[in-house]
């Protein structure tokens, strides 16, 4: 066959990254790139997208380079990409209007909180599924139109165009202002705030409310489609497919049937379980969300769990507690003890996210007594990433009422055997992680593949994955019972603790 | 024997003068206050930078005494910090070669199983991560013994215990063994530890070349290893291949 690999670009917070893979599944060849992270005030976070588009111009041909590639052997190429981070650009000369407003930007919160207390408020989260916080991109866009002069009516004449990275990186790589196609996939439009969660298209009652024109959004299309072909870095490349992270992960571990679900563990971690072909609404803190579309199929959906702090703690260990001088070195540290001592971390560093979503929470250290050494420590903050995914995961087995049999895992801390064995242990069910730890490439790639039949079904994609590892279940239950108590006493001590008046 | 080397005097000059005073000196300074030129002393500082012993402040230029230094003491590669850099090329190589990967380093005259990929078919394995495995019987407790002193130096004189007839029995078969191992560059143990079993490993390196812990693959005899009972040659190049993406990854230079 000519065409031998299926090229995937993941468009992250931190980085870009170009992966080659084989019609294995297996990784042939990888580039990667870092772009600047811009902090001008106090919790904003920008990006440059001319920049993140150049690095895209320089990292694919070294992917192909290194495997001896040419364009010409790429079946499709799928996007990955950093969800919620809002790009505006000028249509016609290409070039973005302000930087990039990345999703962990906190400039939106008074915008946020005077939209909350409309009395129509309550329809944001019927609508789409998502509640009103800063990280979602409607926030961002009205903000943007705001505070720029004339931006608002550049963007009703359709002169100014939003989208989220894997729009612009699809309209730059199919000509820009000759020609690009302006488009988002269904996955990426899901986490706007902008659209209907049955209907699957830009809801007019949500457009209104957020004072968003609708001239300058992007069409909604499903997640494996060929949406164009990239007329240059790349040219005569099928652009495939396009999915956010972590709705690729969950497309890379094959999560295809209902109940099955995957746990990615970074800075943050991010639950996703498949719910089908209903949307499920969350009555414990989760998200609505929408897992994949291929072609014409119905929508799958997914409810997500997402912890803000899981890796995050482990650096601040590393960095603000000069405890460590690498993460891994979190195990070793840990393993000097044999458990935490009576010790809690609970990471609310900004607030806690699912299940609980109480912004005015911070962390805490509890049951400290002069017993306790590093080492407990060590174990305290692996421990909380270990009960964090137990609270959602109660979550979920709550509002879909399937009680989860495997956690399929994926992300750089799954090298931590430590940590695995004891979120097998706490969750009470087997963990497991597949060979290619780089699900959210592989996912991406699997749905440009699956889209020009590279791949020819799902069932060709899941004998791709096999198990690299396994944890079992030994944990004595009455002392899980204990522990998880102890807790979540300790998560009700972070409740609270910015009162009203300290917020600005 | 031989007399000094000029550039290791003066490496140790740069360090002294460094650990004097405010500690932060830029290149001119160290080569007015040594009477070197600037050429041979910036050679000196990016040699030294690159093997951790001097950091160079990217906002001044100047250079100071690296971490590599203060732990010279005690520094060893964390096994944690190994399992993490070696993690997708371990996938990787059980992909490729549809067996089952360990990662192993020397532990008190033991080999230390530090991490473990599943042979990629999906039956039911247990992780040994942790196990701690004979020395002189495995092919990775053998690329140990031939590359790092301090194992070595662990192996009792006279008999060695016996796990299978094939077993290396004495410790004069052992050195002849590691002498072969280190002309090619890996090892092999076929059915030395078990019966039915055989195992291709070769060495990990890290800084400078040191040998940090050895990656291998293991599986039924009859599938690792060719009609005369010895390793296929696609297999060896697999694991050599795989070891040494860890190595570059780690900082090893090519070899």
């Amino acid at each position: 066959m000519a065409e031998r690999y299926v090229m995937s670009i993941d468009q992250g917070t931190t980085s870009t990254r170009c992966i080659l893979f084989d019609h294995g599944g297996r990784l042939v060849s990888v580039a990667q790139r870092e772009h600047k992270q811009h902090f001008p005030r106090p919790g904003w976070v920008e990006h440059d997208a001319t920049e993140i588009w150049r690095n895209l111009e320089q990292i694919a041909p070294k992917a192909l380079a290194q495997a001896g590639a040419d364009p010409g052997q790429v079946a499709a190429v799928g996007i990955a990409n950093q969800r919620e981070t809002t790009v505006l650009w000028d249509r016609h000369t290409g070039i973005p209007v302000t930087r990039a407003v990345v999703w962990q930007d906190t400039r939106t919160d008074m915008v946020v909180e005077e939209l909350a207390r409309r009395p129509d408020a309550y329809i944001v989260e019927e609508l789409c599924g998502l509640h009103l916080a800063t990280y979602f991109s409607a926030p961002t866009i009205r903000w943007l139109l705001d505070h720029t002069p004339g931006l608002r009516e550049r963007a009703e004449r359709g002169d100014v165009l939003f989208g989220t990275m894997e729009s612009w990186l699809i309209w730059k790589l199919t000509g820009g202002p000759e020609g690009g196609v302006h488009i988002t996939d269904v996955t990426n439009a899901s986490r706007t705030l902008l659209m209907n969660i049955n209907s699957l298209s830009w809801d007019d009652t949500l457009l209104d409310f957020f004072g968003v024109p609708r001239a300058m959004l992007p069409e909604i299309r499903p997640s494996t489609q060929t949406y164009g072909v990239a007329t240059r870095v790349m040219p005569g490349v099928r652009i495939a497919a396009a999915l956010g992270d972590q709705q690729a992960a969950l497309f890379g571990q094959t999560c295809f049937a209902v109940g099955e679900a995957k746990c990615t563990y970074g800075t943050g971690s991010f639950l996703l379980l498949n719910t089908g072909h209903e949307p499920i609404r969350s009555t414990h803190g989760l998200l609505t969300t929408v897992g994949y579309q291929i072609g014409d199929e119905p929508a799958v959906y997914a409810l997500e769990g997402s912890i803000a702090i899981t890796g995050a703690l482990v650096q601040w260990f590393r960095d603000g507690l000069g405890l460590i001088g690498t993460a891994p070195e979190i195990e070793t540290v840990a393993r000097t003890v044999d458990d935490n001592g009576g010790c809690y971390i609970v990471p609310a560093f900004s607030g806690l996210f699912a299940p609980h979503w109480r912004s005015e929470a911070r962390g805490i250290i509890v049951g400290l007594t002069s017993y306790i050494t590093k080492g407990h420590l060590a174990r305290a903050v692996l421990e909380a990433t270990g009960w964090q995914t137990r609270e959602v995961v109660d979550a979920m087995n709550a509002d879909s009422g399937l009680n989860l049999r495997t956690l399929n895992v994926d992300g750089g801390m799954t090298a931590n055997n430590l940590l695995m064995q004891f979120i097998a242990d706490v969750l009470n069910v087997p963990v497991v992680r597949p060979m290619v730890a780089e699900t959210v490439s592989l996912g991406a790639a699997y749905a440009a593949g699956l889209a020009v039949g590279y791949w020819p079904d799902l069932e060709g994609l899941r004998r791709n994955w096999h198990r690299a590892a396994q944890w079992l279940p030994a944990m004595d239950p009455e002392l899980r019972a204990r522990e998880y108590d102890n807790w979540q006493r300790a998560v009700e001590r972070t409740f609270d603790w910015i009162k009203p008046h300290d917020e600005e | 024997m031989p007399g000094p080397v000029q550039s290791i005097e003066r490496a140790a000059a740069i360090l002294r003068l460094l650990a004097q005073g405010s500690g932060r000196l830029g290149l001119s300074e160290v080569a007015n206050s040594l009477g070197l030129a600037r050429g041979t002393a910036h050679g000196i500082l990016r040699t030294l930078q690159m093997v951790g012993f001097v950091e160079q402040d990217e906002a001044t230029g100047k250079y100071q005494l690296g971490a590599a230094l203060l732990h010279l003491g005690t520094s060893y590669l964390d096994v944690n910090e190994l399992r993490s850099r070696a993690i997708n090329w371990a996938d990787a190589l059980a992909s490729r070669s549809g067996e089952a990967v360990r990662i192993g380093t020397h532990l008190q005259g033991k080999l230390l199983v530090v991490h473990h990929v599943f042979r990629p078919d999906d039956t039911l394995q247990t992780l040994d991560v942790g196990m701690l495995l004979p020395m002189h019987a495995t092919a990775m407790g053998k690329v140990l013994l031939a590359y790092d002193a301090n194992a070595a130096a662990a192996v009792p004189e006279g008999d060695l215990e016996q796990f299978s007839r094939r077993t290396i029995r004495t410790t004069k078969e052992l050195t002849r063994a590691l002498s072969g191992i280190r002309e090619v560059g890996w090892a092999a143990d076929v059915e030395e530890t078990t019966v039915g079993e055989a195992s291709v490993a070769a060495p990990i390196r890290g800084y400078g070349g040191l040998v940090v812990g050895a990656m291998g693959i293991s599986g039924p005899v009859e599938r690792v290893c060719d009609p005369h009972n010895r390793p296929r040659p696609d297999l060896v190049t697999f694991v050599r291949d795989a070891a040494r993406a860890v190595s570059r990854d780690l900082g090893a230079p090519r070899w």
